[in-house]
């Protein structure tokens, strides 16, 4: 076998105090097992699919962008083992003796709590952002708390108590700890009643796991295949983790190509991304929330196939291509040849998605760029329609267009014949509108509870004409703070 | 400086405020599992109506982990948990009427071997023909009550004299309480044959009948307790009734605590919601706007039972006039009953669905007339006699309308924001703007009588600490920060020294439910008294420990803690008060009563005076519209609200932000889609959307009306928690003025409710290409 030191317990620290574990189920989620195994009730539930945010708590990545950082997740979408070598902070961890923490004191304060079953979420997300050093823009400081629903206060105060505490960092222990943090023994081999989870360190470790398990399911952040567990209690009997593989974690530029690996986490993206891939960036500002961010990635959002997954539009815009491995070795799929129907994708038995290689493209006037989602809210909503759209001009006509959407088919897709209706032919309003009834021969979309097939396809319609007016003076356009709609036609004036 | 005498009028946290943000504040899934408890999970209904032809429990029943498997047959007493009509059984003896409706429940040690119970019950459901519509159920003659009419002055002479006629429908969605702490109930067996239930109810007494009745006891075998709820906001009103006697039927056949806790979905699948309205009007109005005539016929889905759907249509009728002078009206209503879970109370209890009649009736007027929001608005408001009097005959007293309209027009610079918003939308293509008014007027009370009541026990400890006792819930709203602030008021205590107990029937019998705003005023009123009598009581004892005369009594004060005589310049510590009390055998304990005087309604004749008094607000709301997407936003929103003298300005702020944006989320983009089967397609906040911090405007202005003491409320204070979420509405009007700067269509400009992006775009569309 690959793995070296065959664990039999789980170990890591919670609220400052090391937990060793080996009797529960791996499949337990972090939540439950704060519940109901150590009766650390102050985090709630509240959803168990991380759209409420109650049962936020933090974790010390060793990794951030900026040195050690917390990072909120939703404890309902991680399983024990994810925690091991982590270190944990609870609600019930901030308090210093009868001291509370500057935000749980901001959070009084500012009158920010009211029936109180969302706070303990709200002060972890705050907790995070009282540490986060990158916080300087309000929409920002807005993102951070967008993963944590209140449905008593209105927002108001907790917003004005995010404001007031983002990076306000105080020397106190857990920035002591931060500068302590070093990494730590991520791989996993765990099992209790009958259930296995194996997070190896090396890729050899990993096929020699897939060879012996070919049952295993595969998991990197979790996020998707937790809500089996809390949503339709499936018990996976065996999992193997992609997440000790430090390789799968690391971006890095190779000529004009961004390689991301498949581990890299959403979180971790936005600070690079806006460099190379600025499309990206803006996508992942409407990209589900914190909590989800700080744990979900690249590759994880990618290979569940979704057909709503926000980053595959993007990522066929930009021609980007999936790099697939195997024992054998890698093997490089264009994204646009991935996502073959409805949750299949190219990747064979016992192969993994192990990078996203990104072409850098810079936009000017003849060659402009974009991303857009429309849902029903804005914040940590799935998308009705998600699209990344490029045009390369020449003399003022299409010489290439890439039209990739999300929310109008069974998998995330190109829109070959509007690309082909608007190649050669000028890049005008009047000229775009002739050319969008292509559109209905791409896509048949369906009515659900996110749209109707109405909705979709004239909202897929507008965004490329959005697209046309919104680039027409900005070939790449940052979104304003708090936009009016995913798109701003009139952003340059 | 010496402290403030009193924190009465103060701004202060949440009583709980710092348990709650350390995660110590216990709800009821939060208590410590008492030794040997049990967990149990029902088998629903998957069908909407349906006939029960097989159920079969045995091999379920024999699962090792399995206590019980218990069904309708297993009841002691009473297989009903309605509050007052009898028709709604805790587990189906033969008929399903909504999908979620129980049927049996599996006991077990775990969620998981509930769940494996539940795989094992075989049963077999002849599905029946199902009612899943207003339409349908007017169709098929399927009703819950009788028609409510109120009526005065002379309808149709009234439209033939019209200059401006108007008729049309409209229709408001349900709505999700979607509090974050979902149902909870955990019973625990007592000795000779009694039970203590904890429950995340806003309604512990009406839980302790129901659980008695469900097991055949007498009530006084039952205490019902509620530490707090994490939101209730009207759906823990009568529904935390069934998850309570689920519990207590489990507890009382297995002899072991058991917990009853459901899931996100579980919660949104099987209760109740805000009650869906289908309304057709016929309005007259004067070319100045003035409203002459309005006919309204409106209907609700109560859903497959009665619960409170009557008194929410009753209130939505009360309130079909928000606060417009009337002169000549029809009002009619009745609840249809489908098969859906029985639609219940939420913030507003058909407030808003009648409110938003009028208002929609307001805004078509207003675009035809090219009047704007705040005109049309305050030329119809309540006025001097005779424009003071409700269409049932209630006088309109102590009328801020005018002030708050005159004031908040003016703070929130109403009149320049209009030309530059005009400008705005003349220079941009693709982003319009609206800017609309919106005022509210609100009944205060039960519009049943008997509901208005409290009582409250307050014990003085020797050591001169205070333990506050009240009938009322805490849910949030801050009902115990004010309890707590009126206590420590009237003993001249600082708040330190006073504590707010679990809410509990054996402290505080017979109960109303904590709703309709009315929690503070009723409760207020009784731990006042019960603090006044405590207070009368140790004067006497002050008396006699400082030497003072009798006679000189009156002349004793309770402050900072300490009791003063500042005629003789005699001071003593309350505490030293306390212990003389004692020692002088003078009781430190005393309950307090209120009754709310002279509330009555004679339906028959649709006249009465149901209401305490009225609730005055105002908002002014901005908000852009995208017209590529639909997208909106609220720019701003300016409130001015009257809350009468506030007992904690904190605590009516908080409501008043709150219930907005819960509004917003009802009327914007919280949407229970229902498919064809009944089954609820949006229940988790995966697909359900409640606002969530990016809804919030940028700029949020609230204001409190200044020097607005309401007479006969407690220290002049006023109820707030429900009337801010009508606010809202005139985010509606808003957004149809955004959508009318986009075209020059003649067409009627129709928006559904709620106004997600989707529906905002069709609006957009539909002015644009005139079909």
């Amino acid at each position: 076998m690959g793995y070296t030191a065959a664990m039999k317990e789980l170990s890591f620290i919670l609220n400052g105090h090391e937990v060793k574990e080996r009797n529960v189920a791996p499949t337990t989620t972090l939540l439950q097992y704060l519940r109901q195994h150590l009766q650390l009730t102050g985090t709630k539930e509240g959803c168990a699919e991380g759209d409420c945010g109650a049962c936020t708590v933090a974790v010390l990545d060793p990794h951030g962008e900026d040195g050690p950082t917390y990072r909120a997740i939703n404890a309902c979408l991680v399983l024990l083992p994810m925690m091991q070598g982590q270190t944990i902070v609870t609600v019930e961890g901030l308090k210093t003796g009868d001291q509370l923490h500057p935000v749980q004191q901001k959070l009084i304060e500012a009158f920010g709590s009211q029936c109180g079953y969302c706070t303990p979420g709200v002060v972890m997300s705050l907790f995070e952002a009282c540490y986060r050093k990158d916080l300087d823009a309000e929409w920002k400081v807005d993102d951070q708390l967008c993963g944590n629903l209140c449905r008593c206060t209105g927002y108001r105060p907790i917003r004005e108590s995010a404001r007031s505490l983002a990076g306000r960092c105080p020397n106190d222990r857990f920035l002591e700890d931060l500068r302590q943090a070093e990494s730590s023994e991520r791989s996993v081999h765990y099992e209790s009643e009958g259930e296995l989870y194996l997070a190896p360190e090396s890729f050899d470790a990993l096929f020699d796991h897939l060879d012996t398990h070919p049952d295993v399911r595969l998991v990197a952040g979790g996020t998707d295949l937790s809500l089996e567990i809390t949503k339709r209690f499936v018990r996976p009997k065996k999992l193997l983790s992609l997440e000790a593989i430090e390789a799968l974690s690391e971006h890095r530029v190779e000529g004009d190509t961004w390689v991301v690996g498949a581990g890299v986490t959403l979180s971790r993206l936005e600070r690079p991304a806006p460099k190379y891939a600025p499309a990206l960036a803006r996508m992942l500002r409407f990209f589900a929330a914190r909590q989800i961010k700080n744990r979900a990635t690249i590759g994880g959002n990618l290979c569940t196939a979704s057909p709503i997954g926000d980053l595959a539009p993007v990522l066929l815009m930009l021609d980007a291509e999936f790099v697939l491995r195997s024992r054998a070795g890698e093997r490089i799929v264009p994204s646009a040849e991935f996502f073959l129907s409805y949750r299949k994708t190219a990747l064979r038995k016992k192969e993994i998605m192990s990078a996203v290689r990104i072409p850098i493209l810079t936009a000017h006037a003849e060659h402009r760029l974009s991303a857009y989602k429309v849902s029903k809210r804005q914040e940590l909503d799935i998308s009705a329609v998600s699209a990344g759209l490029r045009v390369e001009l020449e003399h003022g006509k299409v010489k290439r267009a890439r039209f990739a959407f999300g929310g109008l088919a069974a998998t995330p897709a190109r829109a070959s014949r509007l690309e082909a209706a608007v190649t050669g032919q000028p890049w005008t309003e009047a000229s775009l509108e002739k050319a969008l009834p292509a559109l209905e021969q791409d896509y048949k979309p369906i009515d659900d509870h996110r749209g109707s097939a109405w909705y979709r396809m004239t909202i897929a319609k507008r965004l490329v004409l959005g697209f046309l007016l919104e680039t027409e003076s900005e070939p790449s356009p940052e979104h304003a703070y708090r936009p009016t709609g995913t798109v701003d036609p009139e952003a340059s004036r | 400086m010496s402290p403030k005498a009193s924190a009465l009028g103060t701004s202060l946290p949440h009583e709980s405020g710092h348990l709650h943000v350390s995660g110590e504040a216990r709800y009821v899934d939060d208590l410590p599992p008492p030794r040997g408890m049990l967990v149990a999970q029902a088998l629903t209904s998957n069908v909407a109506h349906g006939f029960i032809r097989r159920l079969d429990v045995r091999r379920a029943r024999v699962l090792p982990g399995v206590h019980a498997v218990l069904t309708a047959e297993d009841i002691p007493g009473h297989n009903d948990i309605s509050p007052f009509a009898r028709d709604e059984e805790l587990l189906a003896s033969s008929e399903v009427h909504c999908i979620g409706q129980s049927i049996a429940l599996v006991v077990a040690e775990s969620l998981e071997l509930c769940r494996a119970g539940l795989a094992r019950i075989e049963i077999d459901i002849e599905p029946l023909p199902a009612i899943l519509s207003i339409e349908a159920a007017r169709a098929a003659g399927s009703f819950l009550s009788n028609e409510h009419v109120i009526e005065r002055g002379h309808l149709e002479t009234a439209f033939a004299g019209a200059k401006l006629r108007l008729e049309g429908t409209v229709e408001t969605g349900g709505q999700d309480h979607f509090y974050l702490e979902t149902h909870a109930s955990l019973v625990t067996p007592l000795e000779d044959r009694s039970f203590l239930v904890q429950s995340s109810t806003q309604h512990p007494s009406e839980v302790q009948a129901k659980v008695a009745e469900v097991l055949g006891l007498s009530s006084s075998a039952v205490v019902v307790e509620c530490p707090r709820m994490g939101g209730g906001f009207g759906g823990k009103e009568t529904q935390a009734a069934n998850f309570a006697a689920l519990a207590a039927l489990g507890a009382h056949h297995t002899r072991r605590p058991v917990k009853v806790w459901l899931n996100r979905d579980q919660d949104m699948i099987c209760t109740g919601k805000r009650h869906p309205f289908w309304s057709r009007f016929r309005a007259g109005f004067e070319a100045d706007g003035r409203i002459t005539a309005l006919e309204v016929e409106t209907y609700s889905d109560g859903g497959f039972s009665a619960d409170l759907s009557k008194p929410v249509l009753d209130r939505a009728l009360f309130h079909l006039d928000n606060a417009y002078f009337i002169p000549n009206l029809r009002f009619s209503g009745r609840v249809v009953r489908t098969h859906q879970p029985s639609n219940t109370a939420f913030r507003g209890f058909g407030g808003p669905q009648g409110m938003f009649v009028v208002e929609h009736v307001l805004n078509l007027a207003a675009e035809r007339l090219g009047l704007d929001s705040a005109e049309i608005r305050e030329r119809n408001f309540y006025g001097p006699a005779p424009r003071n009097l409700t269409p049932y005959g209630q006088e309109v007293t102590e009328n801020r309308l005018a002030r708050i309209h005159s004031e908040l027009l003016e703070s929130a610079e109403y009149r320049a924001r209009q030309a530059s918003i005009a400008a705005h939308n003349q220079s941009h293509r693709w982003k319009k703007r609206g800017l609309a008014f919106q005022p509210v007027k609100f009944g205060i009370s039960f519009t049943n009588a008997m509901l208005n009541q409290a009582g409250a026990l307050v014990n003085i400890f020797i050591d001169g600490s205070v333990q506050v006792n009240h009938g009322g819930t805490e849910m949030g709203q801050g009902l115990h920060t004010k309890m707590r602030v009126i206590a420590a008021h009237e003993l001249g205590l600082p708040l330190s020294r006073i504590r707010l107990m679990t809410t509990a029937t054996d402290k505080i019998p017979n109960t109303s439910a904590t709703a309709a705003s009315s929690g503070a005023d009723l409760n207020g009123q009784a731990v006042r008294q019960a603090c006044v009598t405590l207070r009368e009581r140790l004067k006497e004892v002050a008396c006699g420990l400082l030497e003072i005369p009798e006679t000189e009594r009156a002349g004793v004060i309770f402050e900072d803690g300490q009791v003063r005589h500042p005629a003789s310049k005699m001071t003593v510590d309350f505490s030293a008060l306390t212990v003389r009390a004692h020692r002088d055998q003078v009781s430190l304990s005393a309950t307090g009563y209120y009754r709310t005087p002279n509330i009555h309604y004679d339906e028959a004749q649709g006249r009465g005076h149901p209401f305490h008094y009225f609730a005055y607000g105002g908002a002014v709301i901005e908000v852009e519209v995208n017209g590529f997407t639909g997208e909106h936003r609220l720019r701003r929103v300016d409130v001015l609200h009257d809350v009468g003298d506030s007992l904690v300005p904190s605590v009516d702020r908080g409501q008043i932000e709150g219930g907005f944006i819960q509004g917003l989320g009802w009327l914007t983009s919280e949407e229970l889609v229902v498919a064809e089967s009944g089954e609820l397609r949006t229940h988790s906040p995966d697909t359900y959307k409640i606002p969530a911090l990016g809804e919030a405007p940028p700029d949020f202005f609230v204001h409190l009306l200044e020097r607005a003491p309401q007479p006969d409320v407690v220290h002049g204070s006023k109820a707030v928690g429900e009337p801010p979420f009508m606010l809202a509405i005139g985010v509606i009007t808003a957004l149809r003025q955004a959508i009318l700067a986009y075209g020059s269509g003649a067409a009627e400009l129709s928006l559904e409710i709620p106004a997600t992006p989707e529906a905002v775009l069709r609006a957009i569309e539909s002015r644009r290409e005139p079909r």
